[in-house]
């Protein structure tokens, strides 16, 4: 952790809830990936994201998961991403097991990962429109035949 | 002839120069030595599934066959793409996605407390996990911690349900490769537990008995009878099991060696759970970050060697009996007291206290019809479900619903590693690899 701390000087460093959160510039998503396997995290747990739509400058937050199984110690990476163009480096080349996990952060928040070896949808159908885990997506609901019958007038 | 020459054949004078480009077809071809880049594919450090064809194969030789998803061995409704040479599988892409009904979106218009109903559905053979998982997180970020006869009463369900979720498992795995006789024991034998289940929370499955604050409802009167019942018989009958399975040379054939997947391939590929430890590597969420006090019982974690089906039957074996050890200690050394926090914020007063008090009233039904604020924060919180790590990440906003819940399905991982286990062997062992890495389809697709 501390060599990583030394390495990136770009990186903020906070406690959540006795967990280490390390906030990394989208940039530097790949190197820093990359020296943190290096350091240790050899297990990439989860990928995941966050759409804080207008609560923060940076609409949407990809947040992985690290774990180091020899240190049982695990580490929080996130990066914020623009509303217009959310992209950010796919750390699949480090990861081989996070390919799903970015294909559904690309399915459900339309997040774009570069370099990600077949990111299409995967739990929504294909010719899906939208994003449903954004938060301009609404619920939305489906006509129900008869519900007319139940009025009384 | 090269390449080179090739295009100089079609190329026609005074016509423009075809512009050449060479692909880099032929510098993946498979060797048999362990070659610097089959070591990178293994260790994880690139991803190469591309299998380039031998050309003296016959086309019609090489087939695209679809399995899945309606296939009784799928487990639900899983669907393989199984690109094949004759009986051999050189590629596989599992393709998911059909039992999808939105519950980390779900989750978000529900309520803190409503929350567990909704986690329950996910993996529906081990719900009780997956309420564990939520409720620990939504304490963590209320910072609360729950009596300790909450946290026993904890242990010992998502400890029995380890077992009844193993007991499918076993079951399925047997019936898959032709032991039938195995499938009908397993789920007899799982019928003891889930009635166990129904007397505690009221229900067979989505029991919603763990929440955030301790637990729906104290234990029934003779719960004590019924759990030594349990442990009587248990390893009486799994020592049957294991005659039936492991004396039977159809069944050790079809599982030795089958499926193998290595240890850097189950660290690269994120794989956790009885999976993980078939392969060799000691790794038990329950031991490395305890929670609810599993720490104060002992318990051994199995690993198996070579991690193929037959380890992964083994692993899971064991873990039933670690289990029964650690539900022995629990009902043992059960301590008194509340099975909830008195906080009434977060936990509703007991019912006779609302006729009395009109503090308990309001609290009743602030609790029922807006549930209570949690602080603004995020957190991950992990248990060790029977299928690995099973995680979850709580986002709240300092409103009464989860500003984001996410949950780190471990079937949706392991499944990413059906690839690996079962490329270039026969077709006739692909239901035998699905089965050992047991994914629960609710809690893939969620």
């Amino acid at each position: 952790m501390k060599v990583l701390a030394e390495a990136f000087e770009s990186v903020t460093w906070t406690e959540s809830h006795e967990q280490t959160v390390a906030e990394v510039p989208a940039e530097d998503w790949y190197a820093f990936a990359e020296a943190a396997k290096d350091a240790g995290f050899e297990v990439c747990v989860d990928v995941t994201a966050v759409d804080w739509m207008r609560q923060r400058p940076k609409r949407f937050e990809v947040v992985a998961n690290l774990l180091s199984m020899k240190d049982k110690q695990r580490l929080r990476m996130v990066t914020g991403l623009d509303r217009q163009d959310p992209t950010v480096a796919s750390i699949t080349p480090i990861w081989p097991g996070v390919g799903f996990a970015e294909r559904e952060v690309y399915d459900m928040f339309g997040i774009v990962f570069e370099g990600h070896p077949d990111l299409t949808r995967i739990l929504m159908p294909d010719e899906w429109e939208g994003h449903p885990l954004r938060k301009d997506f609404g619920v939305g609901s489906v006509p129900v035949q008869f519900k007319e019958s139940h009025k009384v007038n | 002839m090269t390449a080179e020459e090739k295009t100089l054949d079609i190329w026609v004078a005074g016509t423009e120069e075809p512009e050449f480009s060479p692909t880099d077809e032929g510098e993946q071809e498979f060797s048999d030595s362990e070659s610097e880049d089959r070591l990178a594919d293994q260790y994880g450090r690139v991803i190469d599934d591309d299998y380039v064809f031998d050309d003296e194969v016959a086309d019609d030789e090489r087939m695209v066959v679809n399995m899945g998803p309606q296939h009784p061995s799928t487990h639900g409704v899983l669907r393989l793409q199984l690109e094949m040479e004759g009986e051999v599988i050189r590629r596989t892409k599992p393709i998911i996605g059909y039992l999808h009904t939105g519950m980390e979106k779900t989750a978000e218009q529900l309520t803190f407390s409503q929350g567990p109903t909704n986690v329950t559905r996910m993996d529906y053979l081990a719900p009780l996990h997956g309420e564990l998982a939520y409720s620990l997180a939504v304490e963590r970020l209320l910072d609360v911690e729950v009596p300790p006869r909450a946290a026993a009463i904890r242990i010992l369900m998502t400890e029995l349900n380890r077992v009844s979720s193993h007991l499918v498992a076993l079951a399925t795995n047997g019936m898959d490769i032709g032991a039938l006789s195995m499938m009908i024991y397993g789920f007899r034998e799982r019928e003891s537990i889930l009635a166990f289940f129904e007397k505690t929370t009221g229900l067979r499955m989505n029991h919603n008995f763990i929440r955030p604050g301790g637990v729906a409802a104290d234990l029934p009167p003779g719960w004590k009878d019924d759990v030594s019942a349990i442990l009587k018989d248990m390893p009486e009958r799994m020592e049957q099991y294991d005659d039936l399975l492991r004396n039977n040379p159809i069944w050790l054939a079809r599982t030795e060696g089958v499926g193998v997947i290595t240890a850097e391939e189950a660290t690269a590929y994120s794989i956790t759970g009885p999976a993980l430890r078939a392969t060799g590597v000691d790794w038990d969420i329950r031991k490395a970050f305890p929670y609810s006090g599993i720490d104060q019982y002992e318990f051994d974690v199995p690993v198996g060697e070579n991690g193929d089906v037959y380890d992964r039957y083994r692993v899971r074996v064991e873990e039933m009996h670690e289990s029964l050890k650690i539900v022995e200690q629990v009902m043992d050394s059960m301590p008194k007291g509340d099975y909830r926090v008195g906080d009434r914020k977060i936990t509703p007063p007991p019912r006779a206290r609302i006729d009395e008090s009109m503090e308990a009233l309001i609290h009743h039904f602030k609790l029922f019809t807006e549930g209570f604020k949690v602080p603004a924060g995020e957190t991950y919180v992990a248990v060790e479900s029977p299928r690995g790590e099973l995680g979850c990440y709580l986002v709240s906003d300092g409103n009464a619903t989860p500003y984001r819940m996410h949950t780190r399905a471990p079937s949706f991982y392991n499944l990413q590693a059906l690839p690996i286990a079962m490329g270039d062997s026969l077709v006739a062992d692909t239901i035998a690899t699905i089965a050992s890495m047991d994914p629960v389809m609710g809690d893939v697709d969620r």
